[in-house]
């Protein structure tokens, strides 16, 4: 799966969290989740669950530490989907 | 014996401690009760000359039981410097009054709890055993000091 597939496929479930005072048009690889699409944390939970659905994956805590921005959720899906 | 330790880890206090005992408790799930008893602060207002318990008082009182006696189950050990908590959203039906003096009986089971967010299928009983209101509730638990 390429990092763009990825990324195609991350852009609606993201889109599902969104505050109603932010456009999808602001999704882009290095938003920041929570501090640019202002996703808060209950919400993040949702978008990684979802991930998870979607991908047929499974996420740590320590997965969640490092996810700030959409390019580091496609990092990790890439990482778990490899292997 | 885990139930009164429990409800002594809970961070309300009278007038807004909507918990008085607790039946059932395992990692899937909590039984719990309270009784609405006839001088809560809000009957004089809700509503006036008709005291009816308030849907957002049926909303805390399931969210104590069903989220939060139940979370600090589940958190156990862990829980030596307490927890924050917020409730992150509800989806609740009303379906019968509770008045004044009624017990309820609060049955929660767990949905998922991952990554501090703990999401349970909610309902309420009265003493007849009809169900008042029920629907699913989330919360973020978070340990102080993490």
């Amino acid at each position: 799966m390429t990092s763009e597939e990825i990324y195609a496929k991350l852009q609606p479930i993201i889109a599902t969290y969104l505050p109603e005072d932010v456009s999808a048009d602001n999704i882009n690889r290095d938003a920041d989740l929570t501090q640019e699409l202002n996703i808060n944390s209950a919400h993040l939970v949702d978008v990684v669950l979802d991930v998870e659905d979607a991908f047929d994956i499974e996420l740590s805590n320590n997965d969640l530490e490092t996810l700030r921005t959409v390019n580091d959720a496609i990092a990790i899906v890439e990482k778990k989907v490899k292997k | 014996m885990e139930a009164k330790s429990v409800i002594s880890k809970l961070p309300y206090s009278k007038p807004f401690l909507f918990v008085d005992a607790i039946e059932k408790l395992d990692d899937n799930g909590i039984a719990g009760y309270y009784t609405f008893h006839k001088d809560e602060y809000f009957y004089e207002g809700h509503f006036k000359d008709n005291p009816i318990t308030p849907g957002v008082i049926l909303t805390e009182c399931m969210a104590q039981i069903g989220l939060v006696c139940f979370g600090i189950h589940l958190l156990k050990d862990e829980l030596d410097k307490g927890i924050n908590i917020a409730m992150s959203s509800t989806e609740i039906d009303f379906l019968k009054p509770v008045f004044p003096e009624e017990k309820v009986k609060v049955i929660s089971q767990k949905i998922y709890f991952r990554f501090n967010k703990l999401k349970c299928k909610v309902k309420m009983l009265n003493s007849q055993g009809e169900v008042v209101c029920n629907g699913t509730i989330s919360g973020m638990l978070i340990l102080k000091g993490s």
